[in-house]
C-alpha cells in the first residue's frame, strides 16, 4: 500500500473535474466506476473487443478498459452519464427505449456513447454506414436491427430540430 | 397472409400494445444496477486460482506464501467445503448430484477442466487478491484429457470418475464409464417402418461448443453475519435458484440466506449455475467483511458452462408422397466433467415437430475435460434439429415436393402423441407453417445468381412451467404496484404490468412492476425454459384476480348491496341488479382505508401448462467461392407465440435468437489444442455476430393462444435460436452444391468444401488452393 504504486488522477469527467487516487495498475474503466463511482461504463471483456466500456476520451471514442487511469491525466472524458441533458434525455436515448433497441441493457451505455459519436461526424448515416460504425460493440440480445433504428431514428429527430 | 386469427383479436385494451418499459430510463443513462455495481463498506475483492489443466490429480494445495502476503484477509480451498450425499437435486433448469456440486465449485481431489477453480482468496484490493492466488502451490499428477464426446466414449479413454452413478436406460446403475445417462424413445417398429420406405436417408452430423456469450462477466457479493446470516447480490437467471445451490454446498437453511437479484446482462441459461457465489460466502465467513467476486472473460469461456457439442446419426423413411414411415435419432452431447442431462433435452425435442409412426431415439450424455456444460436458449434442441433439418432438406429435393409442403404434410398437431409420450395440446406447428408459406418473402422468387440459394428450416423448443409468485398491491390512488420472483432479463416487468393492467383496468404506465428478492415475495424459479412471461404472467394474473376479488365487498359496501351483486367487468366494477354506475380501480383505490384497509392479491403457481413453441426460418444466402464467407441477402423468422403481450419484446426475443443461432451456425466454436486448453478465450477469437454479420431480420407473429394461460401466452425466447442452424446449412447447401454436416459453417470450413468439390470434378485452380483451417474466422 505504497504510495510508489498509487497516484493522484485529475481529469474532466462530463464536465466536471474529478480526481482520484488511482493504483498504476487502474484501467480508465476502474477509475471511472471503482474510484469516481460512474458505474453506467460497463466492463465486457477488458480486452477492448466488445466496446461495453466505451467513452469518449478528448472527443474520440475509446475502450476505457485499454486505457490505463494514468493516461487519463488531464484528459476531457465523457460517459454515459454526461449523455442526457440535465433532466432531458437525448434523442438517441429516447429512441433506444422506443424502438425497444434493449433487452438486457448492458451494452447499451457502450452503443449510446458510440452512436453520439457517430451522430457528430455524420448527421445522416445510411444503414451501411451506422453499422460499419457500430461493429465495434457487441451486443448479444437484440441481434442489432432495434439499435440501428434507433440510431437513424434519432439522427433524422435532430436533423429536423436542427433545421 | 396467414389464415389464422387469435381470437381475443381487439379485445385487449392493453395486451398488444408496446409501452415504454417502465426499468428502461435508468438502462439508456447508466443509473442500473448490475452485479458489477455493487460497493459495500469495507468490501474485499476476491480471486481464483484455476488449473492449468485439462485433467490432473491434485498432490498437494500449499497456501501459506498467499496468507503471507500483506493485504490478505482470507484463503479457501475444497477443504473448507462440507462433504455432501451423493444425492441429486433440482437445479434451476438441470439437475446436480450434490456430491459433485461442492468439487465443480472447488477441486478437491482432481481437475477435470482447465480453469477448474482450486482455491479462492479475498484481499484489500483486487489486485493484491490476484497476486495472492498466484502465490499458491499446487502439485499435480497431469493425466491424459479426453475432449471428444465419440474418443470418450471408448473404452480405453480417460475416465474423469473412478464410478458414478449413471442412469441407463431408466435404470440407475453405478458404472466405470464417461456415459452418465442414455436415454431412449420409441414408437412403433422402426426396422417395420424402414423396410416400408420408398426413400431412406441416413447422415452423420457434428457441432462444436458454443458459448452463451453474454456481454456481462459472472459477479458475486456476498455478507455473512457472525450469527450465520447471509446476504448475496448477484446477477443471476434466479435469485431463488442460487439460494438454494448456496445454501446446499454450504450446508445452511435457506431462512439464513437473503439473494438479491441485481439487474442481469444476459444469461441465455448460463447463469443459473452457481460459480463465484459460495466463494464470496466462504471468504465473507472467513474475513468478516464483504467480499466481492468478479471472473474475467477468459474464465467465462473457460470455466462457465457452455452448450454440448454434439455427434449425431439421424435415419428418415419416407413413402413416395412425402410421408414419414420411420426416423431413428443418435447422438452423443458433450456434458463437461460432471453427470449431466442435455443430452436428454435433445432427445426430447428431435422428432417432435414431425408425426412418426416408428421411431428410436436413443442419445448419450458423455462426459469430457470441458466445463460441465449448462443450459443454452432451448437447450440441446439446436444440435438435434440441425440434422434432422438437413435430413428433411434433402428428403424434399429428392422427392420433388415443396420444403414448407413436405414439412406441413408431417407436421405435429394436437392429439397425436410425441415419442417421449407427451400428448400434444394446442400447438401451432401447421399455423406456423402455413403463415410462412404464404409471406412475401415465401413467395419471392429464390435467388438464382451464382452461389445463391434459399434454406429453410424448423425449430421447436418444449418451454418450462415451473413455479412462479407474484403480488399485486392497490394503492390509495388506485393505482398498482406489482413484485415478482422472477429476474427481468430482457423487458419482462413490462410484460408484467401489461397484464396486471389488462386485469385490472388500468393503463400499463399505472402500473409499477419490480423483482423482489427471495426475502419480499414467495418462491420463483428462474427466468429460463421461456416460462416466465408464461408462469409468472399466470401469477401475475392470479394475484390480480385475488385483489379483484378482495375489492368486490369494498365496492358492494359503497354501494349497500350483497358482494355477490358486485362484478368486474370490462375495466370496471359493475352491480348485476341496481343501476349503480360503474367504478374503476383508480375510482375505489381512495376509498379502501375508508372500506377496510389495504388490499394486496397474492398469486402463486406451479405452472404445468406450457404451449411448446413453433417457428420456421427462411434464408436467401449468398456463398463468396473464393473466402467462403457466407452473406445473407435476406431472412424471414416466423414463430407462433400465444399471444404477442408487447409485441416490440417479443420480435426482440424473435430477432435476438434468430442472431445466436446464426452465429453457432456460421462462426462460433471452442477450438482446442491438444493439451485440452481452449484457445480462443476472448470476443475476437470467438466470433459473436457483429452489427456487419447480420442481415434485417423480418419476424411474422403467429398468435394460437395456449389454452393453459388466461392470456394466451406460450414461451418465446428460446425457439428462434433453433432454425437458424438448419436454415444457413441447407442455404449454404443449394449456394455451393456441396453439404457440409459439420458446424460452424465457417468461411475456412465452406471454401475448403468448395475446394474439394473442385478437386474432385477435376477442376483443380492453382490459383485457388486452399489454406484453410478449421480455426476461428477472422474478423
Amino acid at each position: 500500500m505504497s504510495m510508489d504504486t498509487k497516484r493522484i488522477v485529475t481529469a474532466s469527467i462530463n464536465g466536471a473535474e474529478i480526481s482520484v487516487m488511482a493504483d498504476n495498475r487502474m484501467s480508465l474503466l476502474e477509475m471511472l466506476r471503482d474510484a469516481a463511482g460512474l458505474t453506467g461504463t460497463k466492463e465486457g471483456c477488458m480486452t477492448g473487443d466488445c466496446g461495453a466500456c466505451s467513452v469518449m476520451m478528448n472527443g474520440r471514442v475509446v475502450d476505457s478498459c485499454l486505457v490505463m487511469a494514468a493516461e487519463a491525466e488531464g484528459a476531457e472524458i465523457e460517459t454515459v452519464e454526461g449523455i442526457a441533458d440535465g433532466k432531458n434525455l437525448h434523442p438517441l436515448q429516447r429512441k433506444f427505449l422506443e424502438h425497444a433497441a434493449l433487452q438486457c441493457g448492458i451494452c447499451t451505455p457502450g452503443f449510446l456513447v458510440s452512436a453520439k459519436a457517430l451522430l457528430e461526424k455524420n448527421p445522416d448515416p445510411s444503414d451501411a454506414e451506422t453499422r460499419y460504425w457500430l461493429a465495434g460493440n457487441l451486443c448479444r440480445c437484440t441481434g442489432y436491427q432495434q439499435i440501428i433504428d434507433a440510431v437513424r431514428d434519432a439522427a433524422a429527430e435532430m436533423r429536423s430540430s436542427a433545421k | 397472409m396467414a389464415a389464422f386469427t387469435h381470437p381475443n383479436h381487439g379485445k385487449y385494451k392493453v395486451i398488444g400494445t408496446r409501452p415504454i418499459r417502465h426499468d428502461g430510463e435508468d438502462k439508456v443513462t447508466g443509473r442500473a444496477r448490475y452485479g458489477a455495481d455493487v460497493h459495500q463498506p469495507g468490501m474485499l475483492h476476491g480471486a481464483v486460482l484455476r488449473s492449468p489443466h485439462a485433467h490432473g490429480r491434485i498432490l498437494s494445495v500449499d497456501t501459506s506464501r498467499a496468507e503471507a502476503l500483506p493485504g490478505v484477509r482470507a484463503v479457501a480451498t475444497a477443504k473448507d467445503l462440507p462433504e455432501l450425499p451423493d444425492k441429486v437435486m433440482a437445479s434451476g433448469e438441470g439437475i446436480e448430484n450434490q456430491r459433485y456440486m461442492s468439487t465443480r465449485i472447488l477441486a478437491g481431489e482432481k481437475v477435470l477442466f482447465k480453469g477448474h477453480p482450486i482455491a479462492t482468496v479475498a484481499a484489500d484490493d483486487p489486485w493484491i487478491a490476484q497476486d495472492a492466488a498466484a502465490l499458491i502451490e499446487v502439485k499435480y499428477e497431469v493425466l491424459e484429457p479426453v475432449l471428444d464426446v465419440l474418443k470418450a466414449m471408448e473404452d480405453g479413454a480417460p475416465r474423469l470418475h473412478d464410478k458414478i452413478t449413471a442412469t441407463l436406460m431408466g435404470k440407475k446403475e453405478q458404472v466405470d464409464s464417461n456415459v452418465c445417462l442414455h436415454t431412449r424413445f420409441q414408437a412403433g417398429d422402426p426396422e417395420a417402418g424402414f423396410a416400408e420406405a420408398d426413400l431412406v436417408i441416413e447422415r452423420e452430423f457434428r457441432t462444436k461448443t458454443v458459448h452463451q456469450g453474454y456481454i456481462e462477466p459472472h459477479h458475486a457479493t456476498a455478507l455473512a453475519l457472525s450469527d450465520g446470516q447471509i446476504t448475496i447480490w448477484t446477477s443471476t437467471q434466479g435469485a431463488f435458484a442460487v439460494r438454494e445451490q448456496v445454501a446446499t454446498v454450504l450446508k445452511k437453511e435457506l431462512s439464513k440466506i437473503k439473494v438479491i437479484p441485481m439487474e442481469i446482462g444476459g444469461g441465455f441459461g448460463g447463469k443459473i449455475p452457481v460459480y463465484l457465489e459460495p466463494l464470496a460466502v466462504l471468504l465473507s465467513e472467513k474475513s468478516g467483511k464483504p467480499v466481492k467476486m468478479t471472473m474475467s472473460r477468459a474464465d467465462i469461456f473457460q470455466a462457465t458452462g457452455p452448450a454440448s457439442a454434439s455427434a449425431s446419426r439421424v435415419k428418415f423413411g419416407f413413402k413416395k408422397d412425402g410421408t414419414i414411415i420411420a426416423a431413428t435419432f443418435w447422438a452423443a452431447y458433450e456434458a463437461g466433467a460432471y453427470p449431466n442431462i442435455y443430452g436428454m433435452m435433445g432427445a426430447m425435442c428431435v422428432l417432435a415437430p414431425y408425426k412418426i409412426p416408428n421411431g428410436q431415439v436413443d442419445v448419450y450424455d458423455v462426459m469430457t475435460n470441458t466445463p460441465k456444460v449448462a443450459a443454452y436458449r432451448a437447450p440441446s434442441s439446436p444440435q438435434a434439429l440441425f440434422g434432422v433439418e438437413s435430413v428433411m432438406d434433402e428428403a424434399s429435393k429428392a422427392l420433388g415436393i415443396d420444403p414448407i409442403e413436405l414439412r406441413l404434410m408431417n407436421a405435429a398437431e394436437e392429439g397425436e402423441q410425441r415419442i417421449d409420450g407427451l400428448k400434444w395440446p394446442r400447438i401451432g406447428m401447421i399455423e406456423t407453417l402455413e403463415a410462412a408459406r404464404d409471406s412475401a418473402h415465401y413467395k419471392s422468387p429464390a435467388p438464382s445468381g451464382p452461389n445463391q440459394a434459399r434454406g429453410l428450416a424448423i425449430g421447436f423448443w418444449v418451454n418450462a412451467g415451473m413455479q412462479s409468485s407474484a403480488t399485486v398491491g392497490i394503492n390509495m390512488d388506485g393505482t398498482a404496484n406489482v413484485v415478482t420472483g422472477s429476474v427481468d432479463i430482457g423487458g419482462s416487468r413490462a410484460s408484467m404490468a401489461i397484464m396486471a393492467a389488462e386485469t385490472l383496468g388500468l393503463k400499463a404506465e399505472e402500473v409499477r412492476p419490480s423483482v423482489g428478492d427471495t426475502d419480499s415475495i414467495g418462491h420463483t424459479d428462474i427466468t429460463a425454459g421461456s416460462r416466465t412471461t408464461y408462469a409468472t404472467g399466470h401469477a401475475v394474473y392470479l394475484a390480480s384476480l385475488d385483489a379483484i376479488e378482495q375489492m368486490k365487498p369494498r365496492v358492494a359496501k359503497l354501494w349497500d348491496c350483497d358482494p355477490a351483486e358486485v362484478v368486474f367487468e370490462e375495466g370496471a366494477f359493475r352491480s348485476t341488479k341496481n343501476g349503480q354506475e360503474p367504478m374503476t380501480v383508480r375510482q375505489l383505490g381512495p376509498k379502501l382505508p375508508a372500506t377496510g384497509g389495504p388490499v394486496q392479491g397474492q398469486g402463486s403457481l406451479m405452472a404445468t401448462a406450457q404451449g411448446s413453441g413453433f417457428g420456421l426460418h427462411i434464408a436467401d444466402v449468398e456463398v463468396d467461392p473464393d473466402t467462403g464467407k457466407t452473406t445473407i441477402l435476406r431472412y424471414t423468422a416466423v414463430q407462433d407465440v400465444g399471444t404477442a403481450i408487447h409485441p416490440a419484446y417479443v420480435e426482440g426475443q424473435i430477432i435476438g435468437g434468430a442472431t445466436q443461432g446464426i452465429g453457432w451456425a456460421l462462426n462460433e466454436e471452442y477450438v482446442h489444442g491438444d493439451k485440452g486448453e481452449l484457445l480462443n478465450t476472448g470476443f475476437l477469437d470467438y466470433r459473436m455476430p457483429t452489427t456487419l454479420d447480420v442481415p434485417v431480420i423480418e419476424t411474422i407473429l403467429v398468435e394460437v393462444p395456449n389454452p393453459g394461460h388466461p392470456y394466451g401466452v406460450r414461451g418465446v425466447g428460446e425457439t428462434p435460436i433453433v432454425p437458424p442452424l438448419g436454415t444457413m446449412g441447407n442455404a449454404i447447401a443449394g449456394a455451393i452444391g456441396v453439404r457440409i454436416r459439420e458446424l460452424p459453417l465457417s468461411p475456412p470450413r465452406v471454401q475448403a468444401a468448395i475446394a474439394a468439390k473442385e478437386n474432385a470434378a477435376g477442376k483443380t485452380e492453382a490459383a485457388r488452393e486452399t489454406t484453410a483451417k478449421p480455426v476461428p474466422a477472422q474478423s
